[in-house]
C-alpha cells in the first residue's frame, strides 16, 4: 500500500483546493447558446426545404425567442468576465487556436442574423407591423430577396455555434473530463433537442408537433449513444480520464448526472414521447420541458464537474 | 534565448522564503501567491520518502494558456517567458482553466496574474527574486541555450524531471532528483 500526502502552501482564491473559476454564467450561456442554435438550425433547415408553411412555428415563430436567448447568454458571458471594461479586446484579434475567440466571432455573426430573421417575419407576430423608415423597408426587401442565402448562413453558423459550446470545454487538456472531442457533438445534439422541444411547446399544429416529437426522439437516442461512448472512451483511457469518469460512476456527481440528465432529461421524455406517438394522452409540454431541463442540467454538471477533474501529480 | 529554472529537491527545505520574496518583489495581493511549496510523502511507514518542491509557472514551450487566450493577452515574451498583458486581458478565465499546474490566478483588479520569472529583474541582469533569496541556493536559473548558464550546467550534471510531461506542455521548470 502506498500512502501519499501532499501539503501545498498555496491557497489562491477560486483555484484551491480545486478550480472554481467558472460559475453559473458559463453553463447558462452554453445552454442558451445551444438552444438558440437548435431553433435557428431547424428554422433554416425547413425554410431551405420549402416547408415554411407546413412547419410555420419552426420557421417563423420559434426564432423570435433566439435574439432574447442570445442576448441573455451574451450578458451572462459578460458577467463572467473579471476585467469587464476590456471585453472589446475579444474583437481586436481572431485566434483560431482559441475556441473562445472564434466562438465570440461566431456569436457576432449569429446574433445579427437572428435579429434579421425575426424582422423578416415580424408580421407573423404583429400582423399590423409597418417599418417606420424607408431604409428599413429597403433592408427588408433586400434580405427577403436573399433569404435563401441567409438561411444557409444561418444553418451553418447555427451548427458551428452548437458545436462550439462543447468545443470550448474540450480544448482544455488540463481538465480531463472536458478533454474529450465528443463534447462538441454531445452539446450540439443537446442544443438541437432543446430547440426541437421549444418548437414543440410553441406549435399548435398537430402535424408539426408530431414531426418535432419524432426529431426529439431521434436526437435523444443520439445523445444517449454519445454519453455511453463518452464513458467508454474515458474508461479505456489514462488514469486521469478514468478518474474523471468516476465523478459520475460513484463520485460526487453520480446522482445528479444520472437522475437529472439521463433519467429525467433523456429516458423519461423519450418514453413519454413514444407513448404520445402511440396515441396515449400525454400533455405534450411535459416531455418538452423535461428535455429542456435535462439540457440545462447537462451544461451545469459538466462545467462544475470538469473543474474538479484534474491531472494528478 | 530560452529561460529555464531548475529546483534541487534534495536541497530544498520548504522554508517558503521564495514565496515571500516573490510576493514582496511583485506586489502580489494578500492571500495569493505566484510560487508555492509542495511536499509529497510517499511510501508506507516506516519506509517514507518526502520530496519538497518550490513550484511556479512552468513557462511551457507548448503553453495551453497562450493557445486558449481569446485576445492574445497571454503571450510569449523574449526567452519563452509566458506573460499576461493586463490591458488586453478580459478576465474570462480560459487560461486559468487550461493550465494543468494551476499556476495562474485572477488578480483582484480583474486581470489574470502569474509568475513572470521576474522579467523586470532579468532586464537589469539580476536573477528572479525567488532564486536570489533561497537560503539553500537550490534554485538555478538561466538561459538553456547558453551552455555555461547555471541552469545548463546543473542539468548536465544531475538527473531531473518535469511535472506532468504527459500533458504535452513541454514545461521549462526542472526538478533535480
Amino acid at each position: 500500500m502506498n500512502e501519499e500526502l501532499i501539503i501545498s502552501g498555496r491557497n489562491n482564491h477560486l483555484i484551491d483546493p480545486h478550480l472554481n473559476i467558472w460559475h453559473w454564467q458559463i453553463p447558462l450561456y452554453l445552454f442558451l447558446g445551444g438552444m438558440a442554435a437548435g431553433i435557428l438550425v431547424f428554422a433554416a433547415l425547413y425554410f431551405i426545404r420549402g416547408k415554411e408553411n407546413e412547419y410555420r412555428t419552426a420557421v417563423r415563430i420559434a426564432p423570435f425567442l433566439t435574439p432574447f436567448l442570445l442576448v441573455i447568454g451574451l450578458f451572462a458571458l459578460f458577467l463572467d468576465l473579471r476585467h469587464k471594461l476590456y471585453f472589446w479586446q475579444l474583437y481586436t484579434t481572431i485566434k483560431l487556436q482559441s475556441p473562445m475567440s472564434w466562438g465570440a466571432w461566431v456569436l457576432m455573426l449569429v446574433t445579427p442574423i437572428s435579429f434579421i430573421w425575426c424582422a423578416l417575419h415580424i408580421t407573423d407576430i404583429f400582423p399590423g407591423w409597418r417599418w417606420k423608415y424607408s431604409w428599413l423597408n429597403y433592408l427588408d426587401t433586400f434580405f427577403n430577396r436573399y433569404k435563401k442565402q441567409l438561411a444557409w448562413v444561418m444553418l451553418i453558423s447555427g451548427i458551428i455555434l452548437g458545436i462550439y459550446t462543447g468545443i470550448l470545454l474540450s480544448a482544455f487538456n488540463a481538465r480531463p473530463l472536458w478533454n474529450t472531442s465528443i463534447l462538441g457533438p454531445l452539446f450540439l445534439a443537446s442544443g438541437l433537442s432543446a430547440g426541437a422541444a421549444t418548437t414543440l411547446i410553441l406549435s399548435k399544429n398537430p402535424a408539426e408537433r408530431k414531426r418535432f416529437a419524432q426529431i426529439d426522439l431521434v436526437v435523444i437516442g443520439i445523445e444517449l449513444f454519445l454519453i455511453v461512448h463518452m464513458f467508454m472512451g474515458f474508461l479505456a483511457s489514462t488514469q486521469v480520464q478514468i478518474e474523471a469518469a468516476n465523478l459520475f460512476l460513484g463520485g460526487p456527481y453520480t446522482m445528479s448526472f444520472w437522475i437529472f440528465v439521463v433519467i429525467l432529461g433523456l429516458l423519461l421524455p423519450a418514453v413519454l414521447e413514444i407513448m404520445e406517438l402511440k396515441r396515449f394522452h400525454i400533455p405534450a409540454i411535459l416531455p418538452a420541458v423535461l428535455v429542456i431541463f435535462g439540457s440545462l442540467m447537462l451544461r451545469f454538471i459538466i462545467v462544475y464537474a470538469g473543474q474538479i477533474s484534474r491531472w494528478l501529480y | 534565448m530560452r529561460y529555464a529554472m531548475a529546483v534541487d529537491t534534495k536541497k530544498c527545505v520548504g522554508c517558503s522564503d521564495c514565496v515571500v520574496a516573490c510576493q514582496t518583489e511583485n506586489n502580489v495581493p494578500i492571500g495569493y501567491c505566484r510560487d508555492w511549496i509542495v511536499e509529497v510523502t510517499d511510501g508506507t511507514y516506516p519506509q517514507l520518502e518526502t520530496e519538497i518542491r518550490s513550484e511556479r509557472c512552468n513557462h511551457c514551450i507548448n503553453a495551453p494558456c497562450v493557445r486558449c487566450c481569446p485576445t492574445g493577452a497571454s503571450h510569449f515574451a523574449d526567452g519563452g517567458i509566458v506573460l499576461v498583458k493586463a490591458n488586453k486581458c478580459i478576465g474570462c478565465g480560459a487560461c486559468i482553466a487550461s493550465c494543468p499546474y494551476d499556476a495562474r490566478y485572477p488578480h483582484p483588479d480583474g486581470y489574470v496574474d502569474k509568475c513572470t520569472f521576474c522579467i523586470h529583474r532579468l532586464e537589469k541582469g539580476l536573477n528572479p527574486a525567488c532564486a536570489e533569496v533561497c537560503p539553500t541556493k537550490c534554485i538555478y536559473f538561466g538561459d538553456l541555450e547558453d551552455p555555461n548558464s547555471p541552469v545548463s550546467l546543473i542539468l548536465k550534471k544531475r538527473k531531473y524531471k518535469t511535472l506532468i510531461p504527459e500533458a504535452g506542455t513541454r514545461p521549462q521548470l526542472f526538478f533535480l532528483i
